[in-house]
């Protein structure tokens, strides 16, 4: 019995490493993919000598938009799964008064991982077959005070991906939107996060894991981000925009 | 936040880090005035804690490299025993020197150099490590082994932490057929009895005894020794020859969520659990087949089991007395502690082999291990333990130590405690790895 393959976008974060262990846990063959790809080798060992499955690195840049195309057909298996664990927080701050920092958050939030999942949509969709799980945050939900750009290019996405949801559905291609809240992980370190708010990698990994192979669209993690966002999304903006979240 | 051992005494205030790559671990190092590495924590006293701050090696537990030929594998230290024998036992591989927990780190288990009930064939688990990297007082990575920087190698070994934080470890692992252990259960009337017992199973890879040390007079260290043997797939019994043999681990568990209150554990119920225990085996000798986990973790699958001791904590007093003066000096602990009334809930006897090393605690003899809960009765009483081990040319096993004083670690441990300062000035000229146990026995 041969396993699946699952390609991991934007390897190197605690997430996406989770994911990685979890997945290849469970049998999956894993696809590495990140910038400078070659320094996780220790990663890949640890993958394959624990859950004796493959482990594949792969060269990837999330915002080298002309690069993927071949990046995609290069790969030596063709994925039965891919997972955009692509992201960058930035700093609120500085992107609103520099628009390189701005640039930075919208492309590796959003252009990089349409850029790339455009390709993979095409493929799955001709395959009739496979999941896509694309990591979005509930900072997407509604945009406040202290980080609307990330939020907003979160926005972006997670609307991309229910557009997606909705175009491959015809062709039983899975699509799942993860939202999660505060996780942590290094893009977190130095914030104070409330630590009965606060999932490890590995719980938003399992959360992950279960909710892709039962074919959901949306879920969030850890689950009380629904209802917290709930509420959050039905404050009146009259009421929203005087708040200091 | 709070941190303490597995006895949960002491409990102190510090910081506890972790680091995200070997360059911030560098950085922190180099930058700190005080520190001690930390693995899973079940050293039983303070030998993994500093008030200033405390690095927890747990991130970093990626298996590197496995032969399958020879077994060998090179992982970081943060990887569990647990680990390891979760992944290789099914692949036919065990660890060929384990403590009494899996629950410990491979950079505890150097730091500790631990042993099992083995030691009289196998030795301590230095003598199953090739190499080790460490990282030095400034910042520095260093591989070393036999060979190469020789004298970091062996100090580490034993060396608590004091040496360097062990970054990763390169060890043998050995072939086994099955998951079980045929294990022999033989009734001792007294200490006498045991240790000639012990004599007389040399043959036997796995040996241990446990004591009921309440018992006094002629039952003076009644016990029940228990042998053991890798069982081979041709001598499982029917019973068991159906079940897959290298089947791993049951993961099913019991927890002891909260602290029990403190009269649970009092010298009339230790005195039931420990005639219970001896009645139960109601032949002279038997024998059985148990799984792995079983034989070599009892306690492991309660747990926190450390947390029956209530809020006051325990700790365990654990001595090794050399050959000639065995049976004398034990005589005279057990009556002691029979005396005292402060029952200890568990007592375990090994027999040790020939050991080298610098602060490995081993030496050729047996070794009594005994739980206590902490009360104000506990400390003279321990002293005139001390006074024992010391006269009869014993010494104390640091990773269960909370409360030896200076005089007693430096002529229990004669010249070794020169010769490992000296390397120590050397490595860490700053001072900086130290713990609170390091600084109570003057070692830091």
């Amino acid at each position: 019995m041969s396993n699946k393959t699952v390609l991991i976008l934007g390897a190197r974060s605690d997430m996406a490493q989770a994911l990685a262990y979890y997945y290849a846990k469970k049998g999956w063959n894993i696809q590495l993919a990140a910038r400078n790809a070659g320094n996780m080798e220790n990663i890949a060992q640890n993958i394959r000598i624990r859950y004796q499955v493959e482990a594949t690195l792969l060269e990837f840049d999330a915002i080298d938009y002309f690069s993927h195309y071949d990046f995609y057909r290069g790969l030596p298996v063709k994925p039965d799964g891919v997972i955009c664990a692509v992201g960058f927080l930035g700093e609120q701050k500085r992107a609103e008064q520099q628009f390189d920092e701005t640039k930075k958050i919208m492309e590796t939030n959003y252009l990089g991982p349409v850029s790339i999942l455009n390709i993979v949509a095409n493929d799955f969709e001709q395959r009739k077959g496979g999941f896509i799980v694309g990591i979005s945050s509930v900072a997407g939900d509604r945009g406040r005070q202290s980080n609307y750009i990330y939020g907003s290019a979160k926005a972006a996405f997670s609307t991309y991906l229910s557009g997606l949801r909705n175009r491959l559905h015809a062709a039983n291609v899975t699509v799942l939107t993860v939202k999660p809240g505060f996780v942590n992980t290094a893009m977190t370190k130095g914030m104070n996060l409330p630590k009965r708010l606060t999932a490890e990698p590995e719980e938003v990994a399992r959360d992950i894991y279960n909710a892709q192979q039962s074919r959901k669209d949306v879920i969030y993690t850890k689950w009380f981000w629904s209802p917290i966002m709930s509420l959050i999304k039905n404050l009146p903006e009259k009421v929203f925009k005087k708040t200091k979240m | 936040m709070k941190l303490s051992g597995w006895g949960n005494y002491p409990k102190i205030d510090t910081r506890l880090v972790d680091f995200s790559s070997l360059e911030t671990l560098s950085e922190q190092v180099s930058n700190s005035s005080e520190l001690i590495p930390r693995g899973l924590g079940r050293s039983y006293g303070d030998s993994s804690l500093n008030r200033s701050m405390v690095v927890s090696t747990l991130c970093f537990n990626r298996i590197l490299s496995f032969d399958e030929q020879t077994g060998e594998i090179t992982c970081e230290s943060g990887v569990t025993l647990e680990d390891i024998l979760e992944i290789f036992v099914p692949r036919g591989w065990f660890i060929p020197v384990t403590p009494g927990t899996k629950f410990v780190t491979i950079g505890g288990m150097i730091a500790s150099d631990v042993h099992g009930k083995n030691h009289h064939v196998n030795g301590s688990f230095s003598s199953c490590v090739e190499s080790i990297v460490l990282m030095l007082a400034n910042g520095q990575i260093v591989p070393c082994d036999r060979n190469n920087e020789a004298e970091l190698f062996y100090s580490t070994f034993g060396g608590m932490g004091l040496t360097g934080i062990v970054l990763e470890a390169t060890f043998r692992l050995k072939r086994i057929h099955t998951a079980f252990i045929r294990e022999e259960v033989v009734k001792a009337k007294n200490l006498g009895t045991i240790m000639e017992l012990f004599e007389q199973s040399k043959d036997w890879t796995y040996s241990v005894a446990w004591i009921d040390c309440l018992a006094k007079g002629s039952s003076l260290g009644r016990s029940i020794l228990m042998l053991g043997e890798h069982a081979e797939a041709n001598e499982l019994p029917k019973s068991l020859a159906s079940e897959e043999p290298l089947k791993g681990m049951d993961k099913k568990k019991l927890n002891v969520p909260v602290n029990f209150p403190n009269l649970a554990l009092n010298t009339l119920s230790i005195k039931a659990f420990n005639f219970l225990y001896y009645r139960k085996e109601f032949k002279d000798r038997k024998q059985v087949f148990s799984n792995f986990d079983s034989f070599f973790y009892p306690l492991d699958s309660i747990l926190n089991w450390n947390r029956i001791y209530g809020k006051r904590g325990f700790t365990q007093y654990q001595c090794v007395i050399p050959k000639e003066n065995s049976e004398k000096g034990f005589q005279k602990i057990l009556e002691l502690i029979s005396n005292s009334g402060q029952g200890s809930f568990l007592a375990v006897l090994k027999l040790f082999g020939k050991q080298d090393g610098i602060l490995s605690f081993p030496q050729e003899g047996y070794t009594l291990a005994l739980d206590f809960p902490i009360t104000k009765k506990l400390f003279p009483l321990l002293n005139q333990l001390d006074e024992i081990v010391c006269e009869n040319g014993g010494r104390l096993y640091l990773t269960k130590d909370v409360r030896m004083g200076k005089n007693v670690f430096d002529q229990s441990y004669g010249e070794k405690v020169e010769q490992f300062k000296q390397i120590k000035r050397r490595l860490d000229p700053q001072g900086r790895f130290q713990s609170e146990q390091s600084k109570r026995i003057g070692l830091t």
